[in-house]
């Protein structure tokens, strides 16, 4: 069976199909969400150095991979609305900015609550942390500039602009602990080298990653179901498909 | 060429162009955004003495002392290359260990030690239960044992 997937590219035929993916999603994030918090409180070993307070990193890890991940996503679709001119392409990407930015908060927040215990300190402007800040407010940015234009085009055109230019500061993230040197250690987890932690420690890592992934799949759906109604609030097809409506 | 491919080039031009000055400004500012100084860099005068700065590498093993006030601490920074003593009056965070790393920020004395006025623990990717650390650093002191033994053996 050949799905033809341009079909999908047009806001009345996305519609349903992101309300079909809200429920699976959120069920496959509170799943492994539970599974992988269980697993890294209570069965992942303690730590040789840190004792328990290493913990935290099972939620600021993955928030940070989310935070870098779902912007190169969020550029890929602005750029994508840029080229096309879809505007489907365009809603995508105002729909995970908020989830970005709030993983990136987080990561920032548990960063600091880590710190203070392991080096003393809540924050120290290197590399690492300072680019991540800078992430947010490229994030905070993106959200504020959309919101601030009321043409929904240029709105589309400007952040769409801004979230490519800031496509610069994600490799820098990532390989600032390896490029200076840094208060925040290197990565544990890479494509080059083996894990540094024990496989318990890994599964709850990957099992908190999914479970932030497939939740940033459902909130981004919801939010782009809203962004499409907002925008074909004069079209015939909602008042023929949306409950409610008809 | 259709509309859609121009703005296709130009777009990918303009992330060309962006890598490539984004690039080019880290480059010139490599020693600003790096955190701090290895006693190598101090000691070549590539730190700023007359300021503060901050002081990176591993505290030397068997360097720390600790004097009677109980605060008041010395300990040898090394990048393994060269060395700079320390003092420090103040609590070390918890995961300040003989070598471990650990960044400090502080002045240079007129005798070559450094003054800190605060010092963080810097903590490497490691992460593993204490069985494995405690078997790991058996089984390396057992094969230096064993290094060294083997000279002896040898007729």
């Amino acid at each position: 069976m050949a799905i033809n997937w341009f079909k999908y590219s047009s806001p009345a035929s996305f519609y349903p199909l992101a309300g079909r993916m809200i429920p699976w999603a959120m069920a496959v994030g509170v799943l492994t969400g539970v599974a992988g918090l269980y697993v890294g409180f209570f069965v992942a070993p303690t730590d040789y150095q840190q004792g328990e307070s290493y913990r935290i990193m099972f939620i600021h890890v993955p928030a940070a991979w989310m935070s870098m991940f779902t912007y190169i996503v969020m550029a890929v679709w602005a750029v994508a609305g840029l080229i096309w001119n879809t505007r489907l392409s365009s809603m995508m990407a105002t729909a995970l900015a908020p989830t970005g930015a709030m993983f990136t908060f987080i990561a920032l927040w548990t960063g600091a609550l880590w710190g203070k215990p392991t080096w003393g300190t809540y924050w120290v402007w290197d590399a690492r942390l300072t680019s991540e800040l800078i992430l947010l407010f490229l994030y905070i940015g993106f959200i504020a500039l959309q919101a601030s234009i009321d043409d929904p085009r240029r709105a589309a055109r400007a952040g769409g602009l801004l979230a490519l230019v800031g496509l610069v500061n994600v490799p820098i993230i990532y390989w600032s602990v390896k490029w200076w040197n840094t208060l925040h250690q290197g990565a544990s987890i890479s494509f080059a080298k083996a894990p540094t932690m024990a496989a318990e420690m890994l599964l709850a890592l990957l099992l908190v990653t999914l479970a932030f992934w497939a939740y940033t799949i459902a909130v981004a759906m919801m939010r782009v179901r809203c962004e499409i109604l907002e925008s074909e609030r004069q079209s015939n097809w909602i008042y023929e498909t949306v409950e409610g409506l008809r | 060429m259709k509309p859609r491919h121009k703005r296709l080039i130009f777009i990918a031009g303009g992330i060309g162009g962006l890598a490539v000055a984004t690039t080019l400004v880290l480059n010139a500012l490599n020693s600003n955004i790096a955190l701090f100084f290895s006693p190598s860099q101090v000691l070549a005068k590539e730190a700023p003495v007359d300021k503060a700065f901050r002081l990176g590498g591993l505290v030397r093993e068997g360097s720390l002392q600790r004097e009677n006030d109980g605060l008041t601490v010395h300990f040898v920074v090394t990048d393994t290359a060269k060395d700079i003593k320390v003092t420090y009056t103040g609590i070390l965070p918890d995961l300040f260990r003989e070598g471990q790393g650990v960044v400090t920020q502080g002045r240079l004395g007129d005798d070559g030690g450094f003054r800190a006025t605060e010092v963080l623990a810097k903590h490497d990717e490691t992460y593993m239960p204490p069985e494995v650390a405690d078997a790991l650093a058996k089984a390396k002191t057992n094969t230096a044992a064993g290094e060294a033994a083997l000279p002896m053996q040898a007729p």
